[in-house]
């Protein structure tokens, strides 16, 4: 499982990153979401692949070591929903760059290469 | 009254007076000095009470950062009471002289806000018990003497001497600010009474020199020492009670209050001897044979103030106690003598309107009494007998003398000390003979006359200082100046005796010799010296310390855009590439230089289902990657398919809150960036052009990306695979139930353990939307993306075509039965994520997840029926779910301090309701409610105010303003200057 996990996160950094260095404000955007991805995944996979752990809690059982770690799940938890807003800001940013300069370049001007 | 509380009040006092100041009309002069006077003396109150006290030290403590030691502490002792006095002291006399001297013309409250400002600063200085609050209240004295000098910021001298200043003390304060740390450091701890204690300690120590060396810079600066004495002269720009002020007895006098504070544990070395010795020399003698030949009243005092600190530096210099006292001595007397001579400058260049000596002449018939009294205070500073400024110079002479055993000064040190003392002779001599005898003067502005009485008060008040102390030390100045040397020196309090006469001794000798040959030197030179052109030093001047400060200057900023030029760079790419190869190779460089990841093989079986859940979750990534320049849609839904993976991801590693979370927001992002699609130009595959160059850079990209890729998969499999490390999840686990009564741990540490995290995120989200607002507001779409969507044209031709059909009813009749269907599911949606907000404490759900699910209820209405249509059935205020969210968030924080219990405590209960049964009901749940109404306003806000982009009209049409839409959402403004540029002229 573990591998699994560690490849599909080196796909999405790569996949991102390489959409970073675009020079379309699209492409960066796309490739931000996916960076994101990547990183919720990493923090989330930092407490240990549980599967078939119970996350809620039981009265019954107080072996702390049956359930789920939950602190990894919290964080990524506000990290998605900020991400979210990132994404509309960024969204909303370039949007208005486009509107402003004409151009969906990410430096507001075109270059001669691409 | 206790004594802490007359200590807070000290420093609040002038604090609440500059605010109160601040508020006050814009020329409201009498009310400022009112104010100002009132708080001055309510001060100098304070200190009274403290008097008896304070000999044996007084301290506030309020802890502010305990845990690395760093606590606000005000502490009083006999040195800091007697500084606390000058300040205190002098300034209400210059609260007092300012109000004539300023004219109503001047917005004088915010004069006396400023001066009450820095008054507090420098109480603050000599009152800090911590290094570190020292360096803080420092670093404000600098600010307010900037803003002080400043304040006729009308005059480009003024300007450029408070930007001397500022830039001068405030590189020095940073210096001190390091040096301070060192010595925090060496001390263990940044407590003054801990650090004065480790004297021995700290000189033995390795740090010792350079924490020196940057203490020095910070006090040198301050107390404007060569070489950074420049600025000093330049500063004159101020109004002169600020002169009066700042260059007697405040901001010079903070570096010289440093050095006495710290001199029973820095001094003694012979780094100390050296460096301040000499830089104190240097100071003496350039500042008073540099005051000879100045031709401005407030120049001369200026220079004069140099070498009187270049004195006091001197002595502190020597490394011996009695100079000590006789430096604690000297301060006292320059305050007063000098404070009352920048006074009665002021009061000439009020009354004749020129400070120009060599327009001045005779000035006594008109002014006598501020003629006598300059004339007495002038005498102090030359070291005339009878006056506190003899006392302490004698002292100087003599404790020059005693050092001249000591083989590095020889007889150079009495020698040198006994020339300065008779430029300071001349250059007194000079500043009363010129200005007030002689013939009547000829060019001068204004006919000369006494000022107000009241402007006068303050020179008397200081000069009868000056006589008492000096005739009669023993019953005036001793007991005060007896409590600041013990406080200094504690044991090694040498005996000094304070009386006028100590028979015929070789300091006498040098001291007569100083007056007679500064006497004998002005009648010799004095028409030479007045009708030197430049008022400035023969020598001297061609080291114009500005200029090399200016060029310094210029020089700084041409590095700085060399620099720039070189290194930046506006364009996005670069950077980005920076910033991602900089963490990975070093990442890369720690990882072959600590022998690699451990790699364990202890790791779980591979579910081939996962294993193909992933293969498609990293098709979809590439894919997207690979689409997203010229197939923008399909790299969204390419995106939106790696989100779903990761979804599924977090439902097969037991962690359902964020595989609902990340669902929804996988909606809400995907609908957001489909609004965004239309606005972003058309890009044609077959216009591509290849280069050879940029095919290179794509390889390098991609490798690039390659290497990261797989370097994150390596370190995320080395993270995974490590043994357990002991987490504080077991404590959350734990007490989640019992403490918090929640059962769904996640969401218990989301809105309870760590809500103070939460009610911080809520609020950048909340700021974030509101931001896309009013981005949005301006929001110009380029001019191709303004026609008909493509879609909407074709459905409007087919209705031209169509005789039985109208324009637009295909646009109306488009998607009729989902919209029906969605119209329906809008109370069920609202139910279920109501459900979903209910059962969050102890089921996947909660705040965050319900708000998600309840902005899509409403995203849904718009897309299916249009925004026009929903608005015209709903009122949407997401503006105001904003604002409600948070403060019932913040509400339900704050409540339990009514309780006595810290922000954001939470109290549950179970509590019996009829039908429902046993139900947990906590406060958290109230603060899950913010959480729940922001995520809803928030979200609707986004994408609704990106959605109305759609139906905005287009800006040439100039009245229009759609009055059905929401005041609260983006409406198109009719604005005048973007209708200016547009039309054709």
């Amino acid at each position: 499982m573990e591998i699994v996990l560690s490849l599909a996160i080196g796909v999405l950094v790569a996949s991102g990153v390489w959409l970073l260095f675009r020079p379309r404000t699209f492409q960066v955007i796309i490739g931000f979401s996916l960076i994101s991805y990547a990183v919720t995944l990493f923090i989330f996979s930092v407490g240990g692949l549980r599967i078939g752990a119970p996350p809620i809690l039981d009265p019954a059982v107080k072996d702390v070591s049956a359930y789920t770690d939950p602190l990894p799940q919290a964080l990524v938890l506000t990290a998605i929903v900020i991400n979210f807003a990132m994404t509309a800001l960024f969204l909303v940013v370039l949007l208005a760059s486009r509107g402003l300069t004409g151009t969906d370049h990410v430096d507001g001007q075109e270059t001669t290469e691409q | 009254m206790p004594t802490s509380f007359l200590l807070l009040a000290l420093i609040s006092l002038p604090i609440g007076g500059a605010l109160l100041a601040s508020w006050l009309p814009t020329y409201a002069r009498n009310a400022a000095a009112t104010l100002a006077a009132t708080v001055t003396l309510a001060c100098l109150l304070c200190l009274a009470m403290l008097q008896g006290v304070s000999a044996e030290g007084v301290r506030a403590d309020i802890p502010w950062l305990p845990s690395i030691g760093i606590n606000l502490v005000f502490r009083l002792d006999g040195l800091s009471w007697l500084f606390a006095l000058m300040i205190t002291g002098i300034g209400a006399l210059v609260v007092l002289y300012a109000r004539y001297y300023m004219s109503a013309e001047d917005p004088v409250p915010r004069f006396y806000s400023f001066l009450l400002a820095f008054m507090a600063a420098m109480l603050g200085v000599v009152m800090s018990g911590n290094l570190i609050q020292l360096v803080i209240f420092w670093e404000i004295t600098s600010l307010f003497s900037f803003l002080l000098i400043a304040y006729w910021h009308q005059s480009a001298n003024a300007r450029e001497g408070a930007r001397m200043a500022l830039t001068t003390t405030a590189a020095g304060g940073l210096c001190l600010l390091v040096g301070m740390l060192l010595l925090g450091k060496m001390a263990g701890s940044f407590d003054l009474d801990v650090v004065l204690s480790a004297g021995e300690r700290i000189r033995a120590h390795d740090l010792y020199l350079p924490a020196l060396i940057l203490i020095l810079i910070g006090a040198f600066t301050k107390s404007a020492q060569f070489p950074f004495h420049f600025w000093l002269p330049h500063a004159m720009a101020a109004p002169t009670p600020v002169s009066a002020y700042l260059h007697s007895a405040t901001l010079v006098k903070a570096g010289i209050f440093l050095l006495i504070l710290l001199w029973p544990v820095l001094s003694g070395t012979d780094a100390w001897y050296v460096l301040v010795g000499s830089a104190g020399m240097a100071t003496l003698l350039i500042g008073a044979f540099a005051a000879i030949y100045q031709h401005d009243l407030k120049g001369l005092l200026a220079y004069s103030t140099l070498s009187h600190l270049g004195l006091i530096m001197l002595l502190l210099g020597l490394n011996s106690p009695l100079a000590a006292v006789a430096a604690i001595f000297h301060t006292v007397n320059h305050a007063t003598f000098k404070a009352s001579l920048f006074m009665a400058a002021g009061i000439i260049d009020h009354e004749t309107g020129t400070r120009d000596m060599r327009k001045l002449s005779g000035l006594i018939r008109y002014m006598p009494l501020t003629a006598s009294l300059a004339m007495v205070a002038a005498a102090a500073m030359a070291g005339v007998p009878l006056l506190n400024g003899f006392l302490s110079k004698e002292m100087f002479l003599a404790e020059t003398i005693a050092q001249s055993s000591s083989p590095q000064f020889s007889y150079a040190l009495p020698a040198l000390a006994t020339l300065a003392s008779a430029f300071s002779v001349l250059y007194s001599l000079r500043f009363i003979h010129k200005t007030f005898f002689g013939p009547p003067p000829v060019d001068c502005p204004h006919t000369p006359k006494e000022p107000p009485r009241w402007m006068i008060f303050p020179i008397a008040v200081l000069v009868l200082i000056c006589l008492v102390i000096g005739i009669i030390p023993g019953l005036t100045i001793a007991p005060l100046l007896n409590a600041a040397v013990v406080a200094v020196l504690g044991d090694n309090t040498p005996y000094y005796s304070l009386r006028i006469w100590h028979g015929f001794n070789p300091a006498l000798a040098l001291s007569v010799i100083a007056l007679v040959s500064g006497i004998l030197l002005y009648v010799c030179f004095r028409n030479r010296i007045n009708a030197n052109p430049r008022g400035a030093p023969p020598f001297l001047h061609r080291f114009q310390a500005r200029r090399l400060f200016d060029s310094l200057m210029a020089r700084l900023v041409m590095l700085a855009r060399f620099m720039e030029r070189r290194f930046s760079t506006r364009s996005l790419q670069p950077q980005l590439r920076l910033l991602v190869l900089v963490p990975l190779i070093i990442g890369l460089i720690i990882v072959a230089t600590s022998g690699g990841l451990s790699i364990s093989t202890n790791v779980q079986a591979v579910d081939p289902f996962f294993a193909l859940l992933w293969l498609v979750g990293g098709v979809c990534a590439v894919g997207a990657a690979y689409q997203a320049k010229y197939h923008r849609f399909v790299a969204l839904i390419l995106m939106g398919g790696a989100g779903i993976v990761c979804c599924l991801t977090f439902v097969w590693l037991s962690a359902p809150d964020l595989a609902i979370t990340q669902l929804l927001v996988e909606i809400v992002t995907t609908v957001l960036l489909l609004l965004g699609l239309r606005w972003l130009p058309v890009r044609r595959e077959d216009l591509r052009k290849e280069t050879r160059r940029s095919k290179i850079r794509r390889g390098l990209d991609l490798s690039v990306a390659v290497i990261a890729g797989l370097a994150v998969a390596a370190l995320t499999f080395a993270v995974m695979t490590r043994p357990a490390a002991n987490s504080i999840s077991s404590f959350f686990l734990e007490r989640a139930y019992s403490e918090a009564g929640g059962r769904n741990v996640v969401n218990v540490l989301l809105v309870d353990f760590r809500a103070f995290d939460t009610l911080g995120e809520i609020t950048v989200l909340g700021v974030v939307a509101l931001t896309i607002f009013a981005i949005l507001r301006r929001f110009r779409p380029a001019q191709e993306a303004m026609a008909t969507p493509r879609q909407q044209r074709w459905q409007n031709s087919f209705d031209s075509d169509h005789a039985t059909r109208d324009v637009g009813q295909t646009l109306r009749e488009y998607l009729m039965v989902p919209r029906v269907v969605i119209q329906w599911l809008f109370p069920i949606i609202i139910v279920f994520a109501l459900y979903l907000f209910l059962r969050g404490h102890d089921m996947p759900g909660g705040g965050f997840i319900a708000g998600l699910a309840m902005s899509i209820a409403f995203i849904l209405q718009y897309m299916a029926s249009g925004t026009r249509w929903t608005e015209a059935h709903l009122r949407v205020l997401p503006v105001t779910w904003i604002g409600l969210g948070l403060l019932i968030a913040t509400g339900a924080g704050v409540g339990s301090w009514l309780f006595g219990y810290p922000l954001l405590t939470s109290y549950f209960q179970y509590t019996d309701i009829p039908f429902l049964g046993t139900v947990p009901l906590a406060t958290a749940m109230l603060f899950d409610l913010g959480v729940f109404v922001l995520v809803v306003g928030a979200t609707i806000l986004m994408l609704v105010a990106l959605a109305h982009q759609s139906i905005r009209k287009p800006r040439v049409v100039e009245t229009d303003t759609d009055t059905t839409e929401e005041d609260a959402l983006p409406a198109p403004e009719p604005e005048a200057e973007t209708l200016q540029t547009e039309r054709p002229d």
